[in-house]
């Protein structure tokens, strides 16, 4: 009996110690040895990237862990106004009101450009489809039932789609990639706008739910006849066939590094001080119409030093030779002048 | 022992009496210890109360009664409806029931009243660690082998089959209420089959022996009289069951859908009331949004300490019943 | 026409070769889950998985070293909360719980048995993630350990109430008091049986994936200490079973089956133990 005491408390004290020295319970500081950690809640937009980029980091910097879980950009806003990470992640920008909610203020940083496509599993159909605004509006808002109606086929004549019912999939949680998306219906589609509305989780009128842009992706796989919209690179990663999307300038454009760069061309020129912008239906000839930028949000006022000098290092590498790994999954890079503003701001978190 | 230790109290000298105080003492201080970690289990439940309703407080006064009934779930506007959740969580349940109900009893017959009593005991410990598989276990079996096949399978012979039945209409994506309650069917089946079983077994061997000597078969005598005087013991199982399957949140939330609306077809995807906490409680982006999730798990404890409070009283009749001479 | 004998006969076999189906049914599926995931764990199992962190998301490769080292700590915190507390609590009830003091924690704890595991995260969430502004190893464990409680009063309750009375009042006899009765005599003759309780007790929580979503959230990383978001099997296993890449597939099968291990190895384990134990109750 004494023997498994003794043993239970041993593990219990090795435990505790993990990896590094051991940490008083209640300190957020950094660790008597220098370990610094940090954790980060958001988007699943870009978490292909940040989850390289942090492992990147680490391998830099072993004493920095960054911690970031994809719960969506809906739990990114949530768990950063509520204080319980240290910085969140969404493609939606934070609203006036969701601002004054949070304990101390985030502020923007945009990382990366991505692009939102329409990806769909039809048995026997592997070309690229063209959809139309109004296309995909009503296959969402539930009026365009079935692959074979007029719509689509216009768009796409020479291609042989099945008649059967198309299968919606949607996100279930609260997503920032689920805002872009139906910011854009909003734009093209009135009826959206009023039926259904703009937000990271909205009343959808059809389909299935999964959970975050991994999720989505799983269901549209395992599911004949589905469409369902993804971040770009989940799409590439598993081989998830993607249509082309006509812009407001009339053409069909696939998504790809180009076609996302074009869109944000017009809105770096005129950025926002708080860098909160919505690219979705660009001008411009190459645009692709469902891009989108995505932030980290930050607090303004970062207590622990440890943690503010880490998070501001980040960003810098993260603008500088972050940027250098974004292209290989599909992301496209800031502009310029996006990334000069930026590096200023930095200067802003306290 | 109070009244011994007064009389030997009384009845010797000083240092013995003392003594005895002190062993007095040490009673209090171990009722005392024990006592203050029993009514940590109380506080602990009454915090928990008390949290659910203080967090829910803004959904509770925006939308009062008629969030039970409403069936609009909209973060957008703020409108927030139970209703969709309550449908998808009753309904599996009640598939669930449907078919593990048959199921259950029926083993749990064959185990009390035909195997020889070493079968018995060994399937009965097999079925048991049934119940001892985790719920995500479940899902990730669900999702990669249940949902395809009834998708490509199951589905298609019920509705040619039973089409003209509205439950069993409409395209089936796999996902889908029925998944959800088949995966529920599996996991409530250990409980209802080893606790049916043992009040089967309770059963008075005399009850038996008569109908046998009246001529019945084993079935008759296992149909007509263990099974009736069982009945309130089965019964309890049952809502034992059932309270574990409202509850179930993984497995649900891995092949239901997660979608919130309110169909006949059971092949359609649903929601539960669990399945929708799991998925936007850490994303709920306003307060009244959160509120309203909290308030969505009131309801469920509400309905699973009912149910469970009837499951007990049963079971606690059907021992008594079976502990009084027959 | 078959004669009414002839048929209550043939009654008598189908139905029970029915009834034996429904059995079979139910041992098969048991044998299915154990089958499948041997079948697709068992290749995916390696020394990789078990001391290795997990890749980036899409590249392959990787293992569920924190997952498992996760699960360790809080089921660690968890019974260090849960196993006193469900002890003491069942000693109280079997010892002086007969008043109404008694009653209400009786009742109280199936409550708390009752609670859904989902709602438990969120008591848990707003208890201690919201002022203590982390999601922790902590939280988890607490959450846990709460889970823990009631099967722990009620297992302990259950076997001291199973000594006989004999042997109280023989330690009585011998002078004892109450209180050192119970502690030397009636506490260790059951001891057995609590012990195993606890174990499937505590085999039953370190399933549970719910109430931790909202606490101990997940980290693709080491989590040092008990203040930092930590993976954990089941969660892991969600997540990966939830997403569209064909190698975390592989993974989560991987941990599914030592998950599934785990559990069993106790739940048989404690069986066999009690089996030996108690010839009074078995039927």
């Amino acid at each position: 009996m004494k023997t498994i005491v003794f043993l239970l408390a041993l593990t219990f004290v090795c435990t505790s110690c993990g990896k590094s020295d051991v940490t008083p319970v209640n300190s957020k500081a950094a660790t008597p040895d220098g370990q610094v950690h940090i954790t980060g809640a958001g988007a699943t937009f870009p978490y292909p990237i940040y989850s390289k980029w942090f492992d990147e980091y680490r391998r830099k910097f072993p004493r920095l862990e960054i911690n970031y879980q994809s719960i969506g950009s809906g739990g990114g806003i949530r768990q950063v106004t509520e204080g319980t990470v240290d910085f969140g992640a969404s493609d939606m920008p934070m609203t006036d009101e969701q601002l004054t909610q949070a304990k101390t203020k985030p502020l923007h940083f945009p990382t990366v450009l991505g692009a939102n496509v329409a990806a769909y599993n039809i048995p026997d159909v592997k070309e690229e489809l063209n959809f139309t605004p109004e296309a995909l509006a009503g296959i969402f808002l539930g009026k365009i039932t079935k692959w074979t109606d007029p719509q689509l086929r216009n768009a796409n004549p020479g291609i042989k789609l099945p008649n059967s019912d198309i299968v919606v999939i949607h996100r279930s949680d609260g997503s920032g990639t689920t805002f872009v998306w139906v910011d854009y219906l909003a734009k093209v589609s009135p009826e959206w706008k009023s039926k259904v509305g703009v937000n990271t989780s909205v009343n959808w009128p059809v389909g299935l739910g999964g959970k975050g842009n991994e999720g989505v992706a799983g269901l549209i796989k395992q599911t004949p006849n589905s469409i369902g919209y993804v971040e770009l690179v989940y799409a590439v990663q598993n081989q998830i066939t993607y249509g082309k999307v006509r812009n407001l300038s009339g053409t069909f454009v696939k998504a790809d590094l180009t076609s996302v760069t074009a869109a944000a061309a017009g809105a770096s020129k005129q950025m926002p001080e708080d860098f909160r912008v919505s690219i979705t239906n660009a001008d411009g000839k190459d645009a692709y119409p469902v891009s989108s930028f995505t932030w980290l949000l930050v607090p303004t006022k970062i207590e622990d030093p440890a943690k503010k000098k880490a998070i501001t290092d980040f960003l810098q590498w993260m603008l500088t030779d972050g940027q250098n790994m974004v292209e290989a999954l599909s992301y496209a890079r800031l502009p310029q002048e996006v990334v000069a503003m930026e590096q200023k701001a930095i200067a802003k978190i306290e | 022992m109070r009244t011994l230790t007064r009389t030997v109290e009384r009845s010797t000298p000083r240092a013995t009496r003392q003594f005895v105080r002190r062993l007095q003492h040490g009673d209090q201080v171990a009722y005392l210890i024990t006592f203050i970690f029993a009514a940590t289990i109380f506080l602990i439940t009454v915090l928990l109360f008390f949290e659910l309703f203080r967090s829910s407080a803004l959904a509770r006064e925006k939308f009062g009664w008629s969030f039970l009934t409403q069936t609009t779930w909209d973060p957008v506007a703020l409108e927030f409806g139970a209703l969709p959740f309550v449908y998808g969580t009753l309904v599996t349940s009640a598939v669930a029931l449907i078919i593990g109900v048959p199921l259950g009893i029926g083993a749990s017959i064959f185990l009390a009243e035909l195997a020889p009593p070493r079968l018995s005991s060994t399937l009965a410990f097999l079925i048991e660690l049934l119940a001892a598989v985790p719920s995500v276990i479940y899902g990730l079996l669900a999702i990669f082998t249940l949902v395809p096949f009834l998708r490509d399978y199951i589905a298609p012979v019920l509705r040619s089959t039973l089409g003209f039945l509205p439950i069993f209409q409409g395209p089936s994506y796999g996902v889908s209420l029925l998944a959800a309650g088949m995966i529920l069917a599996i996991m409530i089946l250990p409980f209802i089959i080893s606790i049916s079983r043992e009040v089967l077994l309770a059963v008075p061997r005399e009850q038996r022996e008569a109908s046998l000597a009246l001529g019945a078969t084993r079935w008759e005598t296992a149909w007509n009289v263990v099974v009736p005087y069982a009945k309130a013991g089965i019964i309890g199982s049952i809502f034992l069951a059932l309270a574990r399957a409202l509850g179930e949140t993984m497995a649900v939330t891995m092949v239901v859908g997660n979608t919130p609306q309110i169909r006949a077809s059971l092949f359609s995807p649903g929601h539960s009331i669990a399945a929708a906490i799991a998925n936007e409680f850490t994303e709920a982006t306003s307060d009244i949004y959160l509120a309203a999730l909290v308030e969505l798990g009131l309801v469920l404890f509400c309905i699973t300490i009912v149910v469970n409070a009837v499951a007990r009283l049963l079971i606690l009749g059907m021992t008594r019943k079976s502990m009084a001479p027959s | 026409m078959m004669s009414r004998a002839t048929r209550r006969k043939v009654t008598n076999v189908v139905m029970f070769t029915l009834t034996g189906v429904c059995t079979l049914v139910a041992v098969s599926v048991l044998f299915f889950i154990l089958g499948y995931l041997v079948w697709q764990g068992g290749r995916s199992l390696s020394w990789t998985f078990f001391t290795q962190l997990p890749a980036p998301v899409g590249e392959v490769g990787g293992g569920f070293a924190n997952a498992i080292l996760g699960s360790t700590k809080l089921l660690l915190l968890a019974s260090a909360i849960g196993i006193p507390i469900g002890f003491m609590g069942g000693v109280y009830l079997a010892e002086f719980g007969g008043n109404t003091a008694g009653f209400l924690v009786r009742y109280m704890t199936d409550l708390l048995n009752g609670v859904p595991s989902i709602v438990m995260g969120i008591f848990v969430y707003a208890l201690i993630v919201l002022p203590m502004r982390h999601f922790s190893t902590f939280a988890g464990g607490v959450a846990l350990g709460i889970m823990m409680i009631p099967i722990a009063v009620r297992s302990t309750e259950e076997f001291l109430r199973a000594v006989p009375n004999s042997l109280r009042e023989g330690a009585l006899a011998l002078g004892a008091t109450k209180w050192k009765s119970v502690a030397t005599v009636v506490i260790p003759a059951a001891m057995r049986g609590i012990l195993t309780g606890i174990m499937l007790d505590l085999a039953r929580v370190a399933g549970e994936t719910a109430p931790l979503l909202f606490t101990a959230l997940n980290n693709q990383f080491w989590s040092p200490g008990w203040n930092q978001p930590t993976a954990s099997l089941p969660v892991m296993i969600f997540t990966h079973a939830i997403s569209p890449y064909e190698d975390w597939h592989r993974q989560a099968w991987a941990a599914g089956l030592v998950l599934l291990s785990l559990v069993l190895v106790t739940n048989i384990g404690a069986r066999f133990v009690l089996r030996g134990q108690t010839h009074t109750s078995e039927g």
